[in-house]
């Protein structure tokens, strides 16, 4: 049976198309993954490109909307972007940190919580200990504390085009004793399964076993909580950028674009934050929903034939 | 005459994706009071199943699709869930294999027996407390006092498993059903808890249904056997007949390949080729023929019948 | 120097786990003082047998007696605390690991849990050309490749299921899948804990058969680890008796089933169900198991031994060997006590 035969008739199929919160959750989420991808062909205008922004268009309602303009679907921002371009635009760059947040922690916290996990002992208290210590450290607090102080030294400019990569290494950095425990939880349970055992008795090294033999029986755990750490990724930008810390007035995110709307909720302008927002939220709860869905699937116990 | 139980052409289905599987079909017997009987079989024969079901404990996608179960002379496969109730863990008790899994870790053995016997009957706490000491000591624990305060992890696997069966008994149960209730266990604890079943089932006349895969304990203990492959009694009969004259080449070739019991050390053990079919792939006729050395034609197109052959044992095979 | 045909011998081994627990879980009120209290699990005390080449050497005792452990650090998966292991006339357990790997060739071990003894996510092929790639990195996959196929047969899977996963097998099939990765490489010495104790009683007789015929073939010599009595009789050429990580009794098979000495290996062999047979009244032994953390004085099993005296429990009794070469560790025995 080739692989995709084998995917056709396995139990991870045949549970998803039977569970049809898990089929919505997943059309939409690759609906704007989609968007988020072709976002640069499929925008109405370049929303970071300076040149297109006319403030005096700021502030248009949306198009069904009195005074609204076919120009801008869902009206533009407080700086006369249209609101449409920058939500696209927004949530790519929100999926890009998202990714390398979780590719970061993933990476540090396998590495620090297999070795842990494998090496007990010293090594293990040694290793938990910072992990612990990070995890109790307000990460909030960290990431303002690096934000404020990098845009203090190198200047607003510098900030703009490095924002990007600045966020990813604050929200991986933040997170990955989460990583690091599952993992360790997972490892010091395959470590004493017989199989680790016979690789010791065939005169395997250490790391190869670890890395050959204990690993990949470890994913299954990394898998699910990793869309949960996704989408925390997702909020922890957002929740940056609505502090200001985040992404740059310039280049904004979701989180950035509903922070400037806020101060115009009251005044009128609703869409600013108001779409931004029923974009983030649904985004959210479709990963958290298929993190779910995975969790249950890849559950020994509860397989049912 | 009417049975303390019978069980009369039971077939319990599993409803999968693929479609429904058949886990036991068409097992018939009946238990006397005060009798001892053992179903013996390796796993996927269906013993377990038989068991369950007995009590109403196949939970879904499992089902009982065919025939019924009389206890008392009350069709006890029709009851529905609140009169099951009254039966289960009442008049008919069961043990399970593994004590540490029976015992909740959390509370003490006094509050879970306690509890059980309220479950069952108005009776204050004391009362409860009373019985429950009693049956400790039917069970040999010493200082049961002691004991009532205890939590599971504190005590031992045999001391465990004599709780257990100290539960069943605190309402004087007509049945136990015991699954392979010392497989868990060390040999000599497992010797000492097979007599002490045996020494209950005598004093108070109690039945006994003893399931489980080990000939040798099978032998001490019952005084009836049945003999389980794929889903069906192959041979029913005395536990002794059965044991020293086995009429099904399966049970047959199952005897002869304990080592001890014909077969001298050092000689090669005789072992029946192939392996019990899984449910889905249950072969045309006899389940067994593929790997019998009696197969004729009629084997793989008709399933032999449970019929007598001698000596008051009943084997369902076309060769005998 | 190898002499008297000795391929392994274990001499004093001590092994003892230390399973305090981190600093706090230690920290005891005692007496009106904070101390820091350890808790060990003494799981072999004191362990000295040889086993010839070509023998089957069968371990046997319930839980908690220590021989899984003795059987790992045979292999060198622990070290022990005290004591020496020899193969071959050479001393193995204080080896480093790159100097341990030749040896590696010639001791391989089976395991009792066949869903766990086989990497899930490996297939058959992989699993058993791992060895064969570390070892001998000069063979061309051809050579692999027909060792495989050699291997496969002589176990009896089916090559086609070569690039199967473990999931895919029944108990019995993985067990051979077990035996061999255990045979791939060529070993001279095998150790089995508990291979067969996890399967139903007809897969035994198959695997039982197949360990038997390679062993024959291949002159291979076995440690075999079990706590079932009736295995042992069957396969073995002498056995060991455990209790609470020392040893008690050491005779040949058909000396300890006809006339056994210690009186832990009549309690235990009085204890067997025999099919067909009502057995005689077993022999209760008194008290419950003690655990290997709170070891008695003196001879570990005074406490449940009807024969036991004021010397039995201060003084431990040494291995002495009796006419027949049946070794046994009990004053009792030594000072004639016990009638026959």
């Amino acid at each position: 049976m080739t692989k995709f035969q084998k995917f056709k008739e396995s139990y991870f199929l045949y549970s998803f198309k039977r569970d049809k919160v898990a089929i919505a959750s997943f059309i939409i989420l690759a609906t704007l993954l989609i968007l988020a991808v072709t976002a640069p062909w499929i925008a109405p205008e370049d929303p970071y490109d300076a040149n297109n922004i006319d403030i005096m268009d700021s502030e248009i309602p949306p198009m069904w909307s009195e005074g609204g303009e076919s120009r801008f679907i869902l009206g533009t921002d407080n700086m006369g972007r249209d609101m449409l371009s920058t939500m696209l635009y927004g949530l790519r760059t929100s999926i890009l940190i998202a990714v390398g947040a979780v590719f970061l922690q993933a990476g540090l916290g396998i590495l620090v919580g297999l070795t842990a996990g494998y090496i007990g002992g010293k090594t293990d208290a040694i290793l938990m200990r910072i992990a612990d210590i990070q995890f109790s450290f307000p990460y909030l607090m960290l990431a303002i504390f690096i934000s404020a102080i990098f845009q203090a030294v190198y200047g607003i400019g510098s900030y703009e085009r490095l924002a990007v990569p600045l966020l990813i290494v604050i929200i991986g950095l933040a997170e990955w004793p989460m990583y690091a425990r599952t993992i360790r939880a997972s490892v010091m349970g395959e470590v004493n399964k017989e199989y680790v055992e016979a690789a010791r008795v065939i005169g395997l090294s250490r790391p190869t076993i670890m890395i050959r033999h204990v690993l990949p029986n470890s994913l299954t755990s990394l898998m699910v909580i990793s869309t949960i750490q996704f989408a925390n990724a997702v909020m922890s930008e957002a929740a940056l950028s609505f502090l200001g810390f985040g992404m740059p007035v310039t280049k904004p995110s979701l989180g950035s674009l509903i922070q400037a709307g806020f101060d115009f909720i009251f005044s009128g302008s609703w869409w600013i934050t108001v779409f931004p927002g029923i974009w983030l939220v649904l985004f959210v709860l479709v990963i958290n929903l298929l993190g779910d869905w995975l969790r249950d699937v890849l559950n020994p116990k509860l397989y049912k034939g | 005459m009417s049975h303390l139980l019978e069980i009369h052409d039971l077939e319990v289905k599993f409803a999968l994706r693929f479609g429904d599987i058949t886990a036991i079909d068409g097992v018939s017997f009946a238990l006397d009071k005060g009798e001892r009987l053992g179903i013996v079989g390796e796993s996927g024969a269906g013993k377990s199943v038989t068991g369950f079901s007995i009590i109403n404990l196949i939970s879904k996608p499992g089902y009982i699709s065919k025939g019924n179960i009389r206890f008392e002379g009350n069709k006890i496969s029709s009851y529905s869930d609140e009169q099951m109730r009254k039966i289960r863990g009442n008049r008919i008790s069961m043990i399970f294999q593994d004590p540490m899994m029976t015992l909740n870790p959390v509370f003490t053995v006094g509050f879970q027996m306690i509890e059980t016997i309220q479950a069952h009957r108005k009776i204050s706490k004391a009362g409860a407390k009373k019985i429950a000491l009693e049956k400790l000591k039917k069970v040999h624990i010493p200082s049961p006092e002691q004991r009532l305060g205890q939590y599971p992890h504190e005590l031992s696997g045999g001391m465990r498993q004599r709780i257990i069966i100290a539960i069943s008994l605190l309402t004087d149960p007509a049945i136990i059903i015991a699954d392979e209730p010392t497989t868990a266990l060390d040999v000599t604890i497992q010797a000492e808890i097979m007599d002490l079943l045996q020494e209950l089932c005598e004093s108070d006349n109690m039945a006994l249904i003893l399931i489980t895969h080990d000939l040798g304990v099978v032998s001490q203990v019952t005084e009836k056997i049945a003999v389980m492959y794929a889903g069906k009694i192959i041979e029913y009969g005395s536990t002794d007949q059965v044991v020293k004259h086995p009429v099904h080449p399966y049970t047959e070739g199952l005897i002869k390949s304990i080592p001890g019991t014909v077969i001298k050390p050092g000689e090669d053990l005789v072992q029946i080729p192939g392996m019990m079919p899984t449910l889905t792939n249950i072969p045309p006729g006899c389940a067994f023929n593929p790997r019998c050395y009696l197969k004729e034609a009629i084997c793989t197109q008709k399933t032999p019948e449970l019929k007598e052959v001698g000596n008051g044992i009943l084997a369902a095979c076309h060769m005998k | 120097m190898n002499t008297d045909n000795k391929i392994l011998s274990v001499k004093n081994v001590v092994k003892h786990f230390d399973i305090s627990g981190g600093f706090l879980d230690q920290v005891r009120f005692k007496n009106g003082r904070i101390c820091l209290e350890k808790i060990t699990v003494k799981a072999v005390n004191d362990v000295s047998l040889s086993i010839k080449k070509g023998e089957t050497l069968s371990v046997v005792g319930e839980s908690g007696c220590g021989k899984s452990t003795l059987a790992r650090v045979i292999m060198g998966l622990y070290p022990p605390n005290s004591g020496e292991v020899y193969y071959g006339g050479k001393r193995i357990d204080n080896l480093s690991h790159d100097k341990m790997l030749p040896f590696r060739k010639k001791m391989q071990m089976i395991f009792q849990d066949p869903y766990a003894s086989l990497n899930p996510r490996k297939t058959v092929q992989q699993t058993l050309e791992e060895p064969l790639r570390f070892h001998h990195p000069e063979f061309s996959s051809n050579q692999i490749n027909d060792k495989i196929e050699q291997v496969m047969e002589q176990v009896g899977v089916d090559q086609a299921w070569i690039r199967r996963y473990p999931h895919e097998f029944s108990g019995g099939q993985r067990q051979r899948i077990s035996i061999a990765r255990g045979l791939i490489l060529d070993p001279e010495f095998i150790v089995a804990d508990e291979p067969v104790s996890a399967l139903d009683v007809s897969i035994q007789a198959q695997i039982l058969n197949l360990l038997m015929k390679a062993g024959r073939e291949r002159d291979l010599t076995y440690l075999f680890i079990t706590h079932d009595l009736s295995v042992v009789r069957h396969i073995s050429t002498r056995v060991v008796v455990m209790y609470l990580g020392t040893v008690c009794e050491l005779a040949k098979a058909e000396d300890l089933f006809s006339n056994p000495r210690h009186p832990y290996t009549k309690a235990l062999l009085s204890a067997i169900p025999v099919v067909g047979e009502k057995r005689a009244k077993q022999i209760k032994l008194k008290g419950e198991v003690p655990t290997p953390v709170n070891l008695p004085t003196g001879c570990v099993f005074h406490a449940r031994c009807f024969y036991a005296d004021e010397r039995c429990s201060v003084e431990v009794p040494g291995l002495a060997t009796l006419d027949n070469g049946t070794c046994v560790a009990c004053h009792a025995v030594e000072e004639n006590r016990i009638p026959a």
